[in-house]
Order: C-alpha cells, then sequence, then structure tokens
C-alpha cells in the first residue's frame, strides 16, 4: 500500500516469465531454422511473428498494470460473451487448417479465439464464485459454474479441436480449491484409472476385478464397523461395470479411429514407430539424444531435419531436450514449477474472492497445459495438440499466456488495495 | 489446509515424474543417441580418383573419364514425353517405364539412377535435350579408360562390387568399384587408395540438408597411387599385332631384372569392352566364346608340353649331374632303340655323329634321350634319379606357381617318382619308360612364362629374379624388392649350351631368326598334342615354340613364343620371337617381307580343323 507500483510487482514471477519467453524464441528459432535453409525466401517468418507478438504482448501486458480490478469483474460477461460470439463466428468466418475450423485470419495472420476464450473463462468463473451467495456446495452454484466451463469447451469440440477443450477441465481445479467435496476428484481419478484399465485388459477380468475388490473393500469396513450398509457397495460395484462397459462402447464405437490410435500408442498396445506412434518415437529420440548437456543451440540433429513434426509447437519440448539436454530441460520444469507454485501460493495470501479464484484458474491453466504437452513429448500422454505455455511458437497463446501474466502481477500488486 | 496445497502438491509431483523420465532417456538409455544418429546423419563415401597405370617408359595406359548417371528425383518431375525419353536413351519404353516405376517406389524425394554409366558421346545428346524433363538429371561419376587396345589381360578391369566381395573384404560397399582381374586386383589397394567419410545432415524425407559439423568430422580419403608397369606398351601392341588370327601366347622378360616386358595371350580383347554399360553384355560375349576363349590367358594359364626347348635344361643338368662333357658324343640313326623293340625316332641322317653342341643345334633326339637315360641311371634307383633330376627343374621355377604379381596362373608339372610309382608301381618303370620326358614330351607340362623365365635363367648364367609386371608406385617407389632365385647349375656349365643356342640361329634350326647385329641364342620346338574329339583322343597338327634371349652376352630380353597348331618351331615361334627382339632393341624392324608374312598369317582354317567335323590332315 505504501510502497510504490514497481515494489510491490512479483519480480520472480517476472524474471520466470522472461526466462520462459527468451528460453521460447531461442528454441522456436532453432527448430523453424531448417525451414529457412530451404525456403528461397530467405526470411523466416514464423520467428518473426513470434518476436512481433512478444512486444505486443508485452505492451498491452504494461497497459493492463493499470487496469482496477472492479473492470475486469464488472466486465466479466461482456468479456466471456464476447469470447463465445467468436467462437460461434467461426463457423461463419473461420478459416479451415487441416480440418478444424479454429482460426481467423487476419491481414495475414491467423488469430485463434479459443486461445482468448481462456482468459474469458477464467473471468466468469471467477466472478460466478465472487458472487455474493455464491456456494460452491451448492448444486445450483455448482452446475451454472461447469456450464460456464462446458460452453466454450463444446464450441471448441465441434471444431474440431478436442486438444484444446480438454484444457478446460484445468477450471474444475478452481471449485476443488474454492470448497468443492474432494470426492468428485477420486471419483474422476478412479473413472480414469477404469478408462485406462478398460484399454488395457480384457473385459470380464475387470469385471471380476470390480467385484473382488468392491467384496474385499466391504470385508475389511465390516470388520471395523458392523453397521456398515451393503447397498452402496453394490450400487457402487454396478455403477463401476456399467462403466467399464460404456467405455468400451465409447470408445470403439464413438470415438475415432486416430483418437483411439493415440490411447493405443500411449499405452504400449499399438508399437508403431512409423506411422501411428511416429510423432511420439522421434520426439523421444529427439530429447534422449541430447544427453547431459544437449548438442547445442542448433545444433539438433533430430530437429535440423524436421524428424518431429509439430516441433515449434506442440513438440517444441523436443527441441529443448535435444539441443540442451537434461540441463536445459530440467531447468525448465523447475523454471515452470516456481511459476505455478509461486502464483498459487500468492493466490492464497488474496482476500479478494475474485482474484483469488481468477489466479487459481490461470494457474491451473499453466499447470494443465505444462503437464499434457512435456508428458506427451515425453510419451507419457498421448498426443494432444496444445503448445507449451510462452515456449511454442504461436502468436494467440503468447499474447494470452501473457496477458494472464500481467494480470495477475495487476493482481497481486494490488493485493491489498482496491477490494 | 489440503485445498490450499492441493495443486502445489501435484505440480511437484509431475515435475518429479518429469524429471525421472528426463534421467531416464537422456542419461540412462543410451541408445537413443545412436537412434538419433540413425535417424538424422547419412554417412557418404568419398572416392579418391582411382590411381593410373602406366608402362615403363611413362606411357599412360589407363586413367580415368567421367561416365554419367541419369538421375531422377521422381517427385520433382512433371508430365513429361516418357516415349521420346526412352528413344534418347535407347531402351525401349517398357524398360524405362519399370526403372521410372522402381525409383518411385524407392522413394519420391531421394535420387535414383535410371541409367546408368552413359558414355561421354551419348551423354552430350541427352545433356542438349535434357532441359525438356524437370526432375532428371545428370550425374558425374568416374570410370576407367585405357589408352591402347591392348593388354587386357595383364590389366584387368575394374566392375562394381557384388556380395561375395563385400562378405570377403567388410571395406567393400554395394555398388563401389573393385578390381577384377589382372593388375587392377592385385594391386587394388594401391590403385583404389582408402575412401574417406563425408557427413551428411539429413532430414525426416532422407534429404541431405546440408553438411553435418560443417563436415568437420568428415574422413578424408587417402590418395591412390599412380603405378608404373614393367610392360613396354610397344612391345606389347607388336606383339599382339603379331599374334593376330593365332592361338598362343608371348612372355618377354627383362633378364637382369625379371621385369616382364610383354605378356601376350592371343585371341585376347579390348580392355575398353570391359568399362562402362556394355560391360555385362560384353562379359558374357566373351565368356561364352569356349572356342577361342579370349578370357583364358595362354600365356599365364596354358599349359603345354615344352618340346625340344627342353632338351637345353636336360644338357644343363647333365653337365652338372658329370654324366656327360661338353665333348661327349653320340650317333644317332634317324633315331635308336632306347630300349628292345622300342624305337625313337629322330630328323638326323643316318650314322650322325653329334657332340653337346651340334646335338642342341641340330636338335638331336638321339643325344638327349641317351643323356637322359644317364642322367636318371646316375642315381641309385630310377626313382632317386626321376627326383633328382625335378629338383634341378624345380631351381627354375618349373613345375610350381612362378609367384608373379598377377591373380592366375597354373604351376605346370613335373613328375616325381611317386607320379611313376602310382603309374606303373614301385620298381615297375625305368629311365627307358619315361624316355620321353628327355625332349620335353610326355608328362611334362609348362606354361609360356614359366618357359621365359627359365630362359631368362639361361640368360642369366644361373639365377631367375621372379618376373614381375610392378615397376614402381608413384613414380619412383619399389612396393616389394626381387631376390635372386639361384639355379642349382654352376655357371660354368650354361657357356657351352649357350654357344649351342647360338649355333641354332647361326646354323641350326631357326636360321629364320637371325638379326644382323644382334647375337640371337634361342631353341625351337615342335610340340605333338592332342584333344579328345569325339570321345577319341586325336592329334592335331604341332605346337611352334621358340624360346630366345639377346644379346648374347649382357642379354636385355628373353621370351618364349607358343603358337597353337603352328607345325614346326621355326615355322612360327622363332620368326615372331626374332621380329619381338628386333623391336625391342632395334625399335625398329628392317625385315620387313618377314615382318609382313607373319602380320598377315592366319592359322584360322587350322583351328576350325578339328570344328568341321569332318576328316582332316595335320603337319601339312
Amino acid at each position: 500500500m505504501n510502497k510504490p507500483f514497481i515494489y510491490r510487482l512479483d519480480w520472480v514471477i517476472i524474471f520466470c516469465y522472461f526466462f520462459l519467453l527468451f528460453f521460447g524464441v531461442i528454441n522456436v528459432y532453432s527448430s523453424t531454422y531448417s525451414n529457412e535453409i530451404t525456403n528461397t525466401i530467405g526470411f523466416n517468418n514464423q520467428i518473426v511473428k513470434q518476436i512481433l507478438f512478444l512486444f505486443i504482448s508485452i505492451s498491452i501486458g504494461i497497459f493492463i498494470l493499470g487496469i482496477r480490478t472492479q473492470f475486469f469483474q464488472q466486465f466479466s460477461y461482456i468479456i466471456y460473451i464476447t469470447s463465445i460470439i467468436s467462437l460461434i463466428g467461426l463457423f461463419i468466418f473461420g478459416h479451415p487448417v487441416n480440418g478444424a475450423t479454429s482460426w481467423y485470419v487476419v491481414g495475414g495472420t491467423s488469430i485463434q479465439p479459443s486461445e482468448f476464450a481462456k482468459i474469458a473463462t477464467g473471468f466468469i468463473i471467477s466472478r460466478h464464485l465472487s458472487n455474493f451467495q455464491a456456494d460452491i456446495k451448492n448444486w445450483k452454484t455448482l452446475i451454472i459454474g461447469i456450464l460456464f466451463i462446458l460452453l466454450p469447451a463444446f464450441l471448441i469440440i465441434i471444431q474440431p479441436d478436442p486438444g484444446s477443450a480438454i484444457i478446460f477441465c484445468s477450471f474444475f481445479l478452481v471449485f476443488f480449491r474454492e470448497g468443492l467435496s474432494f470426492s468428485y476428484l477420486i471419483f474422476s481419478a478412479i473413472a480414469a484409472i477404469l478408462f485406462v484399465i478398460t484399454l488395457l485388459f480384457p473385459l470380464n477380468y475387470i469385471v471380476y476385478l470390480i467385484i473382488l475388490i468392491s467384496l474385499i473393500l466391504l470385508y475389511f469396513l465390516k470388520k471395523s464397523n458392523p453397521k456398515i450398509k451393503i447397498f452402496p457397495f453394490i450400487s457402487l460395484g454396478v455403477a463401476a461395470i456399467l462403466f467399464v462397459l460404456s467405455v468400451n462402447f465409447i470408445f470403439n464405437s464413438v470415438f475415432q479411429q486416430r483418437h483411439r490410435d493415440r490411447f493405443n500408442v500411449m499405452l504400449g498396445i499399438i508399437e508403431d514407430t512409423k506411422g501411428l506412434g511416429y510423432n511420439i518415437n522421434q520426439s523421444k529420440i529427439a530429447i534422449g539424444s541430447g544427453g547431459l548437456s544437449g548438442k547445442g543451440f542448433l545444433q539438433g540433429t533430430q530437429t535440423k531435419g524436421n524428424f518431429v513434426p509439430q516441433q515449434q509447437t506442440d513438440y517444441i519440448f523436443s527441441t529443448v531436450g535435444e539441443e540442451w539436454g537434461f540441463i536445459g530441460s530440467f531447468s525448465l520444469i523447475v523454471v515452470f514449477v516456481i511459476l505455478i507454485v509461486r502464483m498459487l501460493n500468492q493466490a492464497g495470501k488474496q482476500t479478494n474472492t475474485f482474484r483469488r479464484t481468477f489466479i487459481y484458474g490461470i494457474s491451473s491453466l499453466i499447470f494443465f497445459h505444462f503437464t499434457i504437452n512435456i508428458g506427451m513429448s515425453l510419451g507419457l500422454f498421448p498426443t494432444v495438440g496444445i503448445p507449451l505455455p510462452f515456449i511454442s511458437s504461436g502468436g494467440s497463446s503468447l499474447l494470452t499466456f501473457s496477458l494472464l501474466i500481467f494480470i495477475y502481477l495487476n493482481f497481486d500488486a494490488n493485493r491489498l488495495n482496491d477490494w | 489446509m489440503i485445498r490450499n496445497y492441493f495443486l502445489q502438491t501435484l505440480t511437484i509431483i509431475v515435475a518429479f515424474i518429469f524429471t525421472i523420465r528426463l534421467l531416464d532417456l537422456q542419461l540412462i538409455s543410451s541408445n537413443y543417441k545412436s537412434l538419433s544418429q540413425n535417424n538424422a546423419i547419412i554417412e557418404s563415401p568419398v572416392f579418391p580418383d582411382r590411381g593410373f597405370i602406366y608402362d615403363r617408359n611413362n606411357k599412360i595406359l589407363v586413367a580415368n573419364q567421367p561416365g554419367y548417371d541419369l538421375m531422377v528425383i521422381p517427385e520433382n518431375t512433371i508430365a513429361f514425353d516418357t516415349l521420346e525419353l526412352s528413344k534418347l536413351l535407347n531402351i525401349t519404353y517398357k524398360n524405362f517405364d519399370l526403372k521410372f516405376q522402381k525409383a518411385m517406389k524407392f522413394s519420391s524425394k531421394i535420387p535414383s539412377i535410371i541409367y546408368g554409366e552413359i558414355s561421354k558421346e551419348r551423354h552430350a545428346i541427352i545433356q542438349e535435350k535434357l532441359w525438356k524433363y524437370q526432375g532428371f538429371y545428370l550425374q558425374k561419376k568416374s570410370i576407367r579408360k585405357y589408352y591402347y587396345e591392348v593388354g587386357s589381360n595383364i590389366l584387368g578391369y575394374v566392375n562394381e562390387a557384388n556380395e561375395n566381395d563385400m562378405l570377403k573384404d567388410s571395406y567393400y560397399q554395394s555398388g563401389e568399384l573393385i578390381g577384377r582381374q589382372g593388375i587392377e586386383k592385385y594391386y587394388e589397394n594401391y590403385l583404389r587408395g582408402v575412401k574417406g567419410k563425408a557427413f551428411y545432415q539429413k532430414d525426416r524425407f532422407n534429404r541431405i540438408i546440408g553438411p553435418y559439423e560443417d563436415g568437420k568430422i568428415n574422413i578424408k580419403p587417402i590418395p591412390a597411387s599412380n603405378v608404373n608397369l614393367t610392360i613396354d606398351i610397344d612391345l606389347q601392341i607388336y606383339g599382339e599385332s603379331l599374334l593376330k588370327n593365332k592361338r598362343g601366347g608371348i612372355v618377354a622378360i627383362e633378364p637382369e631384372t625379371g621385369e616382364i616386358l610383354a605378356l601376350i595371350s592371343a585371341p585376347s580383347y579390348d580392355p575398353n569392352m570391359l568399362v562402362g554399360k556394355e560391360r555385362s553384355s560384353n562379359y558374357i560375349k566373351l565368356s561364352n566364346d569356349t572356342i577361342s576363349k579370349p578370357l583364358f590367358d595362354r600365356s599365364l594359364q596354358a599349359q603345354y608340353s615344352p618340346g625340344s626347348p627342353f632338351k637345353v635344361l636336360n644338357a644343363l643338368i647333365a653337365l652338372q649331374e658329370g654324366v656327360i662333357s661338353k665333348k661327349t658324343r653320340f650317333t644317332c640313326n634317324k633315331g635308336h632303340f632306347y630300349a628292345r623293340g622300342a624305337f625313337m625316332e629322330c630328323h638326323c641322317s643316318i650314322g650322325t655323329n653329334n657332340n653337346l653342341i651340334s646335338a642342341i643345334y641340330q636338335s638331336c633326339n638321339t643325344y638327349f634321350a641317351k643323356t637322359y637315360m644317364d642322367i636318371i641311371n646316375s642315381k641309385n634307383s630310377p626313382s632317386d634319379g626321376v627326383n633328382n633330376w625335378k629338383n634341378h627343374l624345380e631351381s627354375f621355377g618349373l613345375g610350381k606357381y612362378l609367384g608373379y604379381d598377377l591373380p592366375i596362373g597354373q604351376p605346370g608339372f613335373i613328375p616325381n617318382s611317386n607320379y611313376y610309382n602310382k603309374f606303373y608301381d614301385k620298381d615297375g618303370w625305368k629311365a627307358s619308360t619315361i624316355i620321353s620326358n628327355s625332349i620335353g614330351q610326355g608328362e611334362i607340362l609348362t606354361t609360356p612364362i614359366q618357359m621365359a623365365n627359365l630362359t631368362a635363367a639361361i640368360a642369366n648364367r644361373g639365377f631367375y629374379i621372379t618376373p614381375h609386371f610392378m615397376k614402381s608406385i608413384k613414380g619412383n617407389k619399389k612396393i616389394k624388392i626381387y631376390e635372386k632365385n639361384k639355379t642349382s647349375i654352376d655357371s660354368i656349365y650354361f657357356e657351352p649350351v649357350i654357344d649351342a643356342m647360338e649355333k641354332v640361329i647361326q646354323n641350326g634350326t631357326a636360321k629364320i631368326a637371325k638379326i644382323s647385329g644382334i647375337e640371337v641364342c634361342g631353341k625351337t620346338g615342335t610340340v605333338e598334342n592332342f584333344i579328345k574329339l569325339e570321345g577319341e583322343k586325336t592329334q592335331l597338327t604341332d605346337h611352334s615354340i621358340f624360346i630366345a634371349f639377346a644379346p648374347k652376352n649382357n642379354p636385355k630380353i628373353a621370351l618364349a613364343v607358343f603358337i597353337e597348331n603352328g607345325y614346326w618351331g621355326s615355322r612360327w615361334a622363332a620368326p615372331i620371337a626374332s621380329l619381338m627382339i628386333e623391336k625391342y632393341i632395334n625399335k625398329s624392324i628392317n625385315r620387313k617381307w618377314l615382318e609382313k608374312l607373319m602380320l598377315s598369317g592366319s592359322l584360322n582354317d587350322e583351328y576350325f580343323k578339328p570344328l568341321s567335323g569332318k576328316p582332316f590332315n595335320i603337319n601339312e
């Protein structure tokens, strides 16, 4: 309050932010370097755009630092509705790329509204939870909150861009932070585990396993507390079996083959390093060949040879791994951890619900991107086409995450100020 | 509390899992590095230019010339007139289409050879029209060029390494050039150099996108060595022209050094036949010619009975063993009975009384049959006699591989006692049984190069240096020092024999070989020979043989000439040998009439006789 604004800024986050930006530009430059050689134009479009967007981001960001919190809170609905309209507008004015209508093309620059929808959704959730009388334990509040998340996610799924849509799940974490029972999370986790093992093992074994586990659980609980009832166990067991059966059905009938392939490759059901598993395999080779200290800037043979498709966007981490080795990759992970943990801790200090939930929301958003993107490059997740924040090439993504950081800096610096 | 730190904890757990995974991929698993190298680096060999081959007078025999491969990158082609292009290449449309499909199947982005080893002439025609065909280009490579149409049996040829070569020597990779016969094969390691390596960065379509690490780790090739052969190319050319329309061989050696001046086998072929596009079809043509056998090197591989020149050796052995002296005389009555009821004919008139000298220049069978009996009988048993005799012959390089520097050859054959024991039972034979050996018929087999070598040993008065073709590499460096091989005959015994060999030309069987101003020593031979014709042993016209060296003192050239079915020694072999000597020593021929006779002479009628299927007369 008493200190000048400049001292109230979170310089740890600023440092992390600029580190990531710098590292990002270097790696995007390297992974598009070979394109420059083969193109006779002599100018590397992608890196120029990236740097251009970097300056735009910082300029807008500095402007954002001066905006009062109430402005965001009051305009949340308008921002959200604008964002939803921009998503709907894609179906009319959008520019299809690789079969997905995810882009507006304005003057040679592509803009991806689903990126900006992340900010808008962050605002609307925070606004929703900071409303007077809002209580996440209340069904009504929960369902409206879920709808706020599902609406943009649905519009993005039908573009179709399911990878970006998955990211919106990160906002559910905000609900848990704000008091939603963790049993939802536990059930979700169990569902996820059941989903994976359904794909890995024959159906009848899983059914037997569920019955067996239910009975063992019942036996031990009954021993410690004889009053416990049988009915919930039966219903839970039946629900689990139904879930498994439906997973089987959905996976085989609703999913498209390419989605199935991604899971199958990740789970090792399909070993196909030339075809379906090509991306992940090449990414692993690139990262693995980096060794301790990497091959050096512009020296990555995998990177130069364009072996990893989409390397400057979704698979940028493979460039990091190849050219900067374990030291570079580990440093990057550490900086991300500092960034996320620091923002979460700072969020905890906020007394204003809108600001707290917003910071929490964007932290989980970055966490999701971080986990899924690097996990995918390391072959731990199926291929999901989402960028690594601040690092991947792509103007919309860079701008979005930059704005989020500057909004955070604003909120954090004004923690003790205006309500 | 849980709610406050839930996501922080989750973040750290995720980061921990990522770190473990990174440790595994980057520091523990070692195979990713090699995987990425296989993936992204192309190792491409850099070939040094194959070494040139020169003759003893620094005349160039073999060099390299550009050959061209027509390459295609299928991806870059646009619709083109396939028919016209296949006509341009002189192949059928179907063939062309097949090759193009194959290239496409291999890769649409990587260049493939559509048509290889295009000659310079055709290259010019194709080059002119190639602009019409986008995606096609000509790639230069180095192929052999032979400056003369001769010496193919010495030089050998070069072609692409096959699986067998790769199994034998892991140095070679498919399609690489390898020396295939002759000098090209024997001195392969010197002529090829050692290939280097260039590393290129490739992309995921296997296209080369630039040097790897700016070529810092490239390995430079070790350049090949140019070599000088001992061959005198002018003599080689002259020899080959003399053997036109004849079958046989000429081997000429410089006695003092063992250097082979010329090695001629007839019929032969132009070495340029085995270069470039037509190599394989020409090779098949040559190897299918089972009648004249152009790929068969008669001067190295053909094993003939040596005939009368062998008398010279028997004389030397007899002198060394002390069974005769220069003055020993034997009487000949148009031959003699060498055993009861066994008569050996001779062309001497009745009552001829020859000493050693006249026996040699008259080529008296009787004299040498008797001498030979004495050689064999001078030991305790015929077995010991034969074995001792064989030892003498082996010291002249007979009955074994000579050890010259070409990859092919034959050892010839000199029988020993075991051979006869097996044939006639132990003690079932004596000197008279094997009397044919005395006059170079019988079981003895020699190759022309062995005969030339023993002539050199006589010229040297008792030693020879292993004949060889390699004079020096890189101008003056010797690869191998050849030592003297001493014969078992003391040098004093050579003089009377050499005197007699001079008389052979002065007033003996080979007066036609006389060259004014040069003292030539020689010995004629007329060799009976047989083939199996329709299962029956059939005698053919005799082989014409001559060995000679000149000048008598300080000899410069020793040679052996074999002319198959040339009848008697002085009919073909002696004049050809004397022309070779004249050519080598005088550099020009005075006896034009003789030269003309030999150049134009043909024995093709003679060779046709056994093939005609009709009865024929020999020695006419």
